[in-house]
């Protein structure tokens, strides 16, 4: 799991002007405002605008296109299971059923103590050893019902 | 005397334990006062073999894998003593997967150390620049001459774009490699810069060189943060090296490149809204004309190539047109290659000319299902490709032969399934992808998706079966012709195959679901 920083707007400026003289600016700012924060603090959007002299709705729009950007913190620890093709014909559908029920909630969503976010991901480029997993940005190839259990143990923590 | 060992780093090899192997190696070398001198490299490809560790002898390397911890112990006692080991396999090369292959692209990738720019250039590394430099004018021509076609799915001539993009005039111009590999069952374009980035590098360079433009820019995914940290590493090496910056390796001319990375949106992987990504904005597609040769990247003239493409054009200039034209069909020349993968026993990466069967491919040389189960279907091309039935296998790996068969190869990623697979399931997926990615800037795709979803589910509940069916023949066709992009256009592929060549699949059945 990654520690991120309370929302603090002179690190925002910090981190907004580091990027502005480059060219098409606006995805690395966002990106180094989520690895900051840990999610996209809504008071960084008119910051970011300023910066870049577009709209608060041009920023937002970007923010919200991808499915990346988190307009709320994630839990303690993030673990994706792909759902595309190529994990499907290796079963990732049970071992996603598995997780929701091991965990009581819905892919998407984060449990209620925060200690764990389910996110579906299309393709980690793993495909010939499916089904793929990344736990906090590591990933875990030929993932069955034990390496999956150890996953949700370890998150556990 | 120390021991020299080849650990893959690749992404893949490390999600199946490479770097737990090694850690357990090497304590075991530790415990033995053994000295090793590791060397992280990518991966060959022959993914069911990792991690597949190999070691220098004085015959060459020699390869043990798949390598579980547990034979960490046994394994430096065999590397340092006889050899013989029950996961000995020999020479990589003479691994048939390997040895049956034509690898011009992925010579090096698994071999050399790709955080090395003097492994790479020791390795035949920046022989195709240094033959573009020597005679600039012919690049694109040579280019052209090679029959290379964009390897992302269009199937465009590379040489042609080249051309449109090296007759403009204009203050600035950009290369941008496409390496937003978002279609499921592709991981060539990872592995390759995760395993041979700087091939990527000299590539973009010339294509720069070719066209006159000095700046470039590498459209990469978040998913691949892997791959990423060594494409970077490998931009500074080469740039400390002289190979990017003002003055390339001392030619007068002055190509330098970035390494950007998307958010997740599959969509991005379409060209023209990967370009509004890198500009910073929503990415939807814009509508063409104007041609990204003309108007592309901030309104500039800009080549947008496929990393496949792009790492292809080293080995075209080093070896002349000729040499890469003579592999191949038809009119798709060279090799390509082709990504096995899914429920497949031997999965991997297998670089050959065009003209080999869907069947060799996977039976043959894939070793059909890892269930051990009957293959139904393939889909080939990514989520917008065709699922092809058993009886299509005659089918050569070829543009227009798959074209032909409503089908494509798209990026070459082929993802096998066994007789468990509900078709109608997978129809039903593709819909549901298209409306998930959905830009929204066209009608077909971005209602069409959905009211495709609904549509298939009233078709498996029995609700008006043959009307909803023909309902949704009829979306399908709507959204083949007038969607923008490729993602709304060619979604109808996987639903339609699935509804051709499975039609079984598509009869009413009892909801199970519904009982919840």
């Amino acid at each position: 799991m990654t520690n991120y920083q309370k929302w603090n707007a002179d690190v925002a400026a910090q981190v907004i002007g580091a990027h502005v003289g480059r060219e098409g600016p606006l995805l690395p700012i966002l990106h180094e405002l989520q690895e900051t924060f840990g999610y996209i603090p809504e008071p960084a959007v008119p910051m970011v605008a300023q910066a870049l002299n577009l709209s608060r709705a041009e920023v937002h729009g970007v923010v919200t296109f991808y499915h990346d950007f988190r307009d709320a913190p994630a839990g303690r620890h993030v673990l994706k299971l792909c759902q595309a093709e190529a994990c499907q014909s290796c079963g990732c559908d049970t071992l996603t059923a598995r997780a929701e029920k091991a965990l009581g909630i819905k892919i998407g969503e984060t449990t209620a103590d925060g200690r764990i976010t389910l996110e579906p991901v299309y393709c980690l480029g793993l495909c010939a050893t499916a089904p793929s997993a990344m736990i906090d940005g590591r990933v875990v190839g030929r993932l069955n019902d034990k390496k999956l259990d150890a996953l949700l143990t370890e998150a556990d923590r | 005397m120390s021991l020299r060992l080849y650990v893959p780093a690749d992404s893949a090899a490390v999600a199946v334990g490479a770097d737990d192997v090694l850690a357990a190696i090497e304590v075991a070398a530790r415990n033995r006062n053994l000295a090793l001198d590791v060397v992280r490299t990518g991966s060959r490809g022959l993914f069911w073999l990792e991690p597949m560790i190999e070691v220098q002898t004085p015959q060459g390397r020699i390869a043990y894998g798949p390598v579980d911890v547990s034979d960490a112990e046994s394994l430096l006692e065999a590397m340092s003593g006889n050899g013989a080991h029950a996961l000995r396999l020999g020479a990589p090369e003479e691994i048939t997967f390997l040895k049956k292959q034509t690898r011009l692209t992925f010579a090096r990738c698994g071999v050399v150390d790709p955080r090395s720019l003097t492994d790479y250039c020791s390795h035949g590394g920046y022989k195709g620049l240094e033959r573009a430099l020597a005679d600039r004018a012919g690049i694109v021509d040579t280019v052209t001459q090679s029959g290379l076609r964009g390897r992302g799915g269009a199937g465009f001539p590379t040489g042609i774009k080249w051309k449109t993009v090296a007759d403009t005039n204009a203050s600035q111009k950009y290369i941008v490699c496409n390496a937003d590999e978002g279609d499921s069952g592709t991981f060539a374009d990872r592995m390759i810069m995760e395993g041979d980035p700087f091939l990527l590098i000299e590539g973009m360079t010339i294509a720069g060189i070719a066209v006159g433009a000095t700046r470039g820019y590498i459209y990469s995914r978040s998913e691949y943060p892997r791959a990423n940290a060594v494409m970077n590493e490998a931009i500074a090496a080469a740039r400390k090296g002289g190979m990017l910056g003002r003055d390339v390796g001392g030619s007068g001319h002055a190509f330098d490149l970035e390494l950007r990375v998307g958010a997740g949106a599959y969509v991005c992987g379409e060209e023209t809204a990967l370009l509004e990504s890198l500009e910073g904005k929503r990415g939807e597609v814009r509508a063409k004309p104007p041609l990204p040769a003309h108007k592309g990247l901030f309104g500039q003239p800009t080549v947008i190539n496929n990393v496949l493409s792009l790492v292809a054009v080293p080995h075209i200039l080093e070896k002349g047109a000729a040499f890469y034209r003579d592999f191949g069909m038809g009119r798709s020349r060279g090799t390509m290659p082709i990504q096995l993968a899914g429920n497949i026993k031997h999965g991997g990466l297998y670089e050959t000319a065009f003209g080999i069967t869907l069947g060799e491919l996977v039976d043959e040389i894939g070793g059909g299902t890892l269930s051990g189960r009957p293959v139904k279907a393939v889909q080939v091309g990514g989520p917008l490709g065709a699922y092809f039935p058993r009886a299509l296998f005659d089918t050569p790996f070829d543009y227009e032969a798959f074209a032909a068969r409503d089908g494509l190869i798209g990026h070459g990623g082929i993802v096998v399934f066994d007789d468990t697979v509900d078709m109608a399931k997978q129809a039903r997926f593709a819909m549901e992808f298209c409306a998930v990615e959905s830009c929204g800037k066209c009608t077909p795709c971005r209602i069409g998706s959905t009211r495709g979803v609904e549509t298939v589910d009233r078709i498996v509940q029995g609700i008006e079966p043959a009307k909803n069916l023909a309902v949704l023949r009829d979306l399908c066709e709507t959204m083949k012709f007038g969607s923008l992009c490729a993602l709304g256009g060619f979604t109808p592929y996987p639903v339609m195959s699935a509804l051709t060549h499975f039609p079984e699949d598509f009869v009413p059945r009892p909801q199970l679901e519904a009982a919840e």
